[in-house]
């Protein structure tokens, strides 16, 4: 009986020891979220990015996460906790992670870090971020053309460079369909608050507009469309199901490519700090299937969706006007360049508003 | 006319989670307890609520469940403030924190589905007059639920003996053990009464105001609810004036964006905190001209046998 007992410790222990070797050999791969992976929006959609990267490398490596975490000192903490449970890369997945990610990547020069939207780099810290813009350029030339009223909704979260690009776009791209198109902006001066969404939805339905779009992140504006029989696109994720028939189309994250990549690389040894900033060619995001349009609505999106993946067509094609009537400063040769673009603090022509701050 | 009907409904929407909550905390902070943790009540409230109307299909059984939960997460505060004495501020902050996790957890599995949202009221007659037909009948029955009881709960804490028992618990409890009333035992039933508004607020907001569940959906209206309570000197009229006060600002400084007054957004989002909170404080200054906190609130009661 004795003896049985220790055999089977014995036995044990050798199991234990065995699964910890194997488990030593796998790439550890950390990830901090913003918010729950139930928002069904920003955080979601880098957990499916996650997931892909499981189903793809699962034999090699090993992935954690931590959601919920606060941006700020909390994140600093979080952060480290996974350096600590022996994670070697490790993607912060918000803007507001910028300083705590480069703070704890100089106190862990072996630890390699991918910062998620943000400029600071480091000789172990990337980052990357993706090209919207280009995704509300066409949602642009659907909502001037499935406009009734000419007047369109926009709920922005807050006046940062990359809310206002993707107005910008959203309007250039309009006014090559209806030159008097007119835009109402609200911000929620939130990224995430169901009611407030909601209430900002109606508002702009109730002040005429008829197609609504949005930089915030639940699907509360679209349900509200879909309410009010009004049309309405969906952000980073997939809101078919809040609007059947009221969904034009969607920007959809899709991190798993560069996920896998980038781990990929991690694993032959060979990845470098990079900035990382890609657009529909290079698949950092998609557009959702485009539905509730005409076929020739379908086929000007589809058209310019192929111009930009080309690169032939550039949503800050050279001149830009700002609102003040002059041509805007043109760096990028025909287009605007990239600083322009990520550092974008002016409103285009046609806009009637002021920019918050401005 | 349109324009000035459709916006005193978003008010009406947006008001009632606030109301709904505040009441039960007003109840509660008058019998001597601060519940610190509305926000944790709420947001199970949701989940559950959801839950309950997604399974069953009734809008009634969720607000039901919403209700229900409230009340237990209520029981655990109640159980730990006032049965173990625990510090009420802790107790209160770690049921907040507590519910998020909660809700995140029983919410996981109908994330991402949708109800159809509690039908709108529709009197033949009344409904149609025109401007005022459809504020007056023509909401879901939680925003006339919410008036209705507000008026219930002044009418009881001013007009009833028990109302004055419990307004006696929260003003000086030593006195009202001493008259011989069960101090802690009114106590917990003025928490189980905040807990199940809370769970109702909770509830309203996935059944009727954004019909589907998400983890932290009541983003910070339980603290909204925790301050209006403070603001309006605990008295349940100046609880109703500041809710929709709150609820206007909030609604109107939405629509002035749109209209493109040209003042920053960031001002105008802060604007209903400063509106609710200058009417209010002018409100308490002219008529008793000062706070009329409940004297025992916060305080830990154990009764000398």
């Amino acid at each position: 009986m004795r003896k049985s007992v220790l055999a089977l410790a014995a036995g044990l222990l050798l199991a234990g020891s065995v699964s910890a070797a194997s488990a030593a050999d796998k790439l550890k791969v950390g990830f901090i979220y913003l918010g729950p992976i139930g928002d069904l929006g920003w955080t979601y959609q880098h957990d499916v990015g996650r997931q892909a990267l499981v189903k793809e490398l699962g034999d090699k490596i090993e992935t954690t996460y931590l959601e919920n975490v606060p941006e700020g000192p909390d994140a600093e903490r979080a952060i480290e906790q996974l350096v600590r449970a022996g994670n070697k890369l490790i993607f912060t997945t918000s803007f507001g992670y910028m300083d705590p990610t480069l703070k704890v990547a100089k106190k862990y020069p072996n630890v390699h870090f991918e910062h998620s939207t943000g400029y600071k780099r480091d000789k172990n810290m990337s980052t990357y971020s993706a090209k919207w813009y280009q995704g509300r350029y066409i949602q642009g030339l659907i909502a001037a053309k499935m406009s009734k009223s000419g007047v369109l909704g926009y709920i922005g979260s807050f006046p940062i460079p990359e809310v206002v690009s993707g107005i910008n776009a959203t309007i250039l791209a309009a006014q090559t369909i209806n030159p008097n198109i007119k835009v109402k902006i609200i911000w929620a001066n939130t990224w995430f608050d169901p009611g407030k969404e909601a209430d900002a939805a109606k508002a702009l339905i109730d002040q005429g507009a008829d197609v609504i779009m949005q930089h915030t992140d639940s699907p509360a504006a679209m349900q509200i469309a879909s309410e009010r029989g009004k049309l309405a696109f969906g952000q980073d994720s997939e809101m078919i199901k809040f609007g059947p028939k009221t969904q034009l189309t969607s920007i959809l994250d899709t991190w798993g490519p560069y996920y896998i990549e980038r781990v990929k690389a991690e694993l032959a040894g060979t990845w470098k700090s990079e900035d990382t900033w890609g657009g529909l060619d290079s698949h950092m995001f998609a557009m959702a299937p485009y539905t509730n349009m005409p076929d020739d609505v379908k086929k000007i999106a589809e058209d310019a969706q192929a111009a930009i993946t080309s690169g032939k067509l550039h949503p800050f094609k050279c001149p830009v006007i700002g609102q003040d009537g002059k041509e805007i400063e043109c760096k990028g040769g025909a287009n605007l360049d990239a600083g322009q673009i990520l550092g974008m603090n002016f409103y285009v022509k046609g806009i009637d508003d002021k920019l918050p701050g401005k | 006319m349109e324009l000035i009907e459709a916006i005193v409904l978003a008010v009406l929407a947006a008001s009632t989670p606030l109301l709904l909550a505040a009441t039960g905390e007003l109840v509660t902070e008058r019998s001597g307890v601060l519940n610190l943790g509305v926000e944790g009540m709420m947001i199970v409230g949701a989940a559950c609520g959801f839950g309950g109307a997604w399974l069953t299909g009734s809008i009634f059984i969720g607000a039901l469940f919403g209700i229900v939960a409230g009340t237990l997460m209520s029981l655990v505060f109640a159980l730990m403030a006032l049965g173990l004495a625990v510090n009420q501020v802790a107790t209160g902050l770690a049921l907040t924190i507590l519910g998020v996790g909660l809700s995140g957890l029983i919410g996981a599995g109908f994330v991402g589905e949708r109800i159809t949202p509690a039908m709108h009221l529709y009197i033949p007659g009344l409904t149609d007059i025109p401007l005022i037909g459809r504020v007056l009948f023509g909401e879901d029955a939680f925003v006339y639920f919410s008036l209705a009881l507000i008026v219930g709960v002044w009418l009881f804490l001013y007009r009833t003996r028990a109302g004055l028992i419990l307004r006696a618990c929260g003003d000086n409890h030593v006195s009202a053990h001493a008259l011989g009333y069960p101090v802690l035992r009114i106590r917990t039933f003025a928490v189980m009464f905040g807990g199940a508004c809370a769970g109702l607020a909770g509830a309203y907001l996935p059944l009727a105001y954004t019909p589907f569940f998400i983890p932290g959906m009541t983003a910070g209206r339980g603290w909204i609810a925790l301050a209006l309570v403070v603001f309006s000197s605990w008295r349940p009229g100046r609880l109703v004036i500041g809710a929709y006060l709150f609820g206007a600002v909030t609604i109107l400084q939405l629509h002035a964006q749109g209209w493109g007054v040209g003042i920053p957004s960031q001002f105008m989002s802060a604007l209903p905190y400063l509106a609710t909170v200058i009417v209010l404080v002018l409100l308490s200054r002219a008529r008793t001209g000062g706070s009329t906190a409940p004297a025992a609130l916060g305080t830990v009661f154990v009764p000398d046998r």
